[in-house]
């Protein structure tokens, strides 16, 4: 789960993280309000999930809280790589002297957490990664001893980081680890890691993965889910207990078992046809979950739909129920392929004859039909 | 012959009075499986679908000690807890259904796993099945049949579509094991592919992967300098969009680690067919038989 700028800071500053001061806002008469009680320069930032806000134009200097409504009034609401701005975190304006990169990833490759340092702040570390590999400085931190001292002291001085500041990144760093474990997070990045010139070590910018698994223990957090521009279905899929991802096709796919469901996916896609989302409905469904699956991919309007079904614990017959309610109830107007095979296939097979919908022996053959007829028209 | 499990295979069921571990256990049985006792605390000392109950592994040992494989039916708060727990008894085969732990717990898993006794296979798997011998997890058994055929999978419902397939064209299998779709897993593509290579029953492996790490890549490697039988491939996830979470937990292409298309072309390179479709696995299966069947 990804996290807004301003809530990484929150949870950074919860911890004891230095971070610059501010608040989050949804208006601008709340911005002006704001920057007000701030007092001085403010920086208004655009709080969606993009890299690349500044150059884009959603973050903005302003000296005094009129100028600061008014800038706001231009982010807000304004679409940014294709996502509406809708709330905005203003803060004090810090002054820059030195600015480094600081990262605390989930490395998979490794199978543990990675901190990453680097004189080399304010800029894409990609790019830096790929000019110049020993600009960065890693250490990969041992479950069994946590992030130790002398790991912290090796990335300073390997980095080349303000000798005049050890002890600040030093605490810095301790703390963002102390943020990153308490939080269940797998990825938090400091860009730039900023010392001001009245020799503060602050996050001027930080973005937080929070990992999905976990939020069944970081509550808080877990609040924090919200919709995003293309997501909203997904927010829906998500309410009503489904796995689910929003594809930008038109072939509604559901089907039992993530693997199965990417295959799925990519059988439509080897007879031409584009995929709208990808649906699990998991292990022994009932037709209840089937009914609500099917309803939640109709929100996307394909124009056809493959429900792909091996069945081990899941049962044909269930899932036969659940389609055939939910085409009761919905008056659906495009074509249903259902491929059932498995537990119970005879009698989820029987139940379907006689119906609109219509059926495939195997994955290959309801990935073509489907295609097919969802396309006819053209 | 096999890997892993067989008829000797004396299993522990960690979570057996829950919903999950209640049903599977019954299933389990009735596959033959040998099930010897149940760990839930609090119940022990009663009895539950025939088999004994106890508080805590250790004391389920300590009163059964052919007892040589767990599996952990335990829900996502708990089962780290209950992986170390069966790791620090020693047992030798650990098999963690559950979905949904916690990276952070696996990351402490992980490490506790280094240097122990013990295999974990998962978490966030199917579990694995010696067709005619011994079942653990929740596979459905009546697709599988005895045969040489080795089988290893990310994936749940979609190995047992490949199964499936190969035993209604008369092809049986020797072991089916399903890694499952974390980004931490106790036993990886590698590992399943070693012990395969071992075991002189198992004529062709099918290997199926899917978009996210490096798994593919590793096996793909170990295939190319020291594999002595045919391996068949299969990825899934080819048309996943890059950054999005397809369903498990480790499907996911990060950056461009992970890609469908480097998994493909490492197979491609240890020369390893990828088959397009599911299907396509049984022809190609069939037909590395077939290459074999002369030397016999």
């Amino acid at each position: 789960m990804k996290i807004h700028e301003y809530q990484a800071k929150l949870v950074l500053a919860q911890v004891g993280v230095p971070t610059p001061k501010g608040e989050m806002a949804e208006s601008p008469e709340d911005v002006a309000r704001i920057a007000g009680e701030l007092g001085g320069r403010v920086v208004v930032k655009a709080q969606v999930h993009v890299g690349g806000r500044g150059k884009a134009g959603g973050i903005k200097l302003s000296s005094t809280p009129e100028e600061a409504r008014e800038v706001s009034g231009q982010i807000l609401g304004m679409d940014l790589k294709g996502l509406t701005v809708k709330k905005v975190l203003v803060e004090q304006a810090i002054a820059i002297d030195l600015e480094y990169y600081l990262g605390m990833i989930f490395d998979r490759d490794a199978r543990r957490v990675v901190l990453m340092v680097s004189k080399e702040g304010g800029m894409e570390i990609e790019e830096v990664a790929e000019r110049d590999p020993k600009a960065i400085a890693k250490a990969w931190i041992d479950p069994a001893i946590g992030l130790a001292d002398y790991q912290v002291r090796d990335l300073i001085f390997d980095a080349g980081l303000s000798r005049a500041h050890v002890k600040e990144i030093t605490f810095f760093i301790k703390k963002l680890y102390e943020a990153f474990m308490t939080s269940d997070a797998t990825l938090a990045e400091i860009n730039p890691l900023v010392i001001t010139k009245d020799g503060q070590v602050i996050a001027a910018d930080c973005k937080m993965d929070i990992d999905d698994n976990a939020l069944f223990r970081q509550k808080a957090l877990a609040a924090w889910q919200e919709s995003e521009a293309d997501s909203a279905i997904e927010d829906e899929a998500r309410e009503r207990g489904l796995t689910y991802v929003h594809l930008d096709g038109d072939i509604g796919i559901i089907g039992n078992g993530a693997g199965l469901v990417m295959t799925t996916l990519d059988a439509v896609g080897r007879e031409g046809g584009k995929a709208a989302n990808f649906l699990d409905i998991g292990g022994g469904a009932k037709a209840a979950v089937v009914k609500n699956a099917l309803e939640v991919v109709m929100m996307e309007q394909p124009k056809g739909v493959l429900i792909n079904i091996f069945g081990g614990i899941t049962r044909c017959d269930e899932v036969a129920k659940g389609v055939l309610e939910a085409c009761g109830q919905l008056d659906i107007q495009v074509p249903i392929v259902v491929r059932l095979s498995g537990t119970a296939e005879a009698e989820g097979r029987a139940l379907l004859e006689g119906t609109s919908l219509i059926p495939a022996a195997t994955m290959q053959e309801a990935a073509s039909k489907v295609v097919e007829l969802a396309y006819a028209t053209r | 012959m096999s890997i892993f499990i067989d008829a000797n295979t004396r299993l522990l069921v960690q979570g057996i009075t829950g919903r999950e571990g209640s049903f599977h256990t019954q299933q389990m049985q009735a596959f033959g499986t040998q099930i010897v006792a149940g760990v839930t605390p609090g119940k022990g000392g009663t009895e539950h679908l025939g088999v004994p109950l106890y508080d805590t592994v250790k004391q389920a040992i300590a009163a059964n000690p052919s007892i040589n494989a767990s599996v952990i039916f335990v829900p996502p708060p708990f089962a780290a807890d209950a992986i170390l727990e069966a790791i620090d008894a020693e047992i030798p085969l650990v098999v963690c259904i559950t979905e949904g732990v916690p990276l952070h717990d696996m990351i402490r898993v992980n490490r506790v796993l280094t240097g122990s006794k013990t295999r974990l296979i998962g978490p966030n798997c199917p579990g694995l099945t010696t067709p005619g011998a011994c079942k653990i997890g929740i596979m459905p058994g009546h697709i599988f049949k005895p045969g040489n055929v080795g089988i290893v999978s990310r994936s749940g419902t979609l190995t047992y579509e490949i199964a499936a397939d190969l035993t209604n064209k008369g092809i049986g299998q020797t072991s089916i094991v399903g890694i499952g779709g974390d980004p931490i897993i106790g036993t990886r593509f590698i590992d399943v592919l070693k012990a395969f290579n071992a075991d002189p029953a198992t004529e062709v492996v099918v290997m199926a992967g899917e978009i996210g790490g490096e798994d593919e890549e590793i096996a793909a490697a170990y295939v190319k300098e020291h594999m002595t039988k045919p391996v068949v491939g299969f990825i899934g996830g080819r048309t996943a969009p890059k950054g999005k979470r397809m369903g498990h937990a480790g499907a996911i292409v990060s950056g461009n680690k992970g890609t469908a298309e480097a998994k493909v072309a490492a197979l491609t390179d240890a020369g390893v067919p990828v088959a397009d479709t599911t299907a396509q696995i049984t022809d190609l299966v069939i037909e590395r038989l077939r290459q074999l069947a002369p030397a016999r």
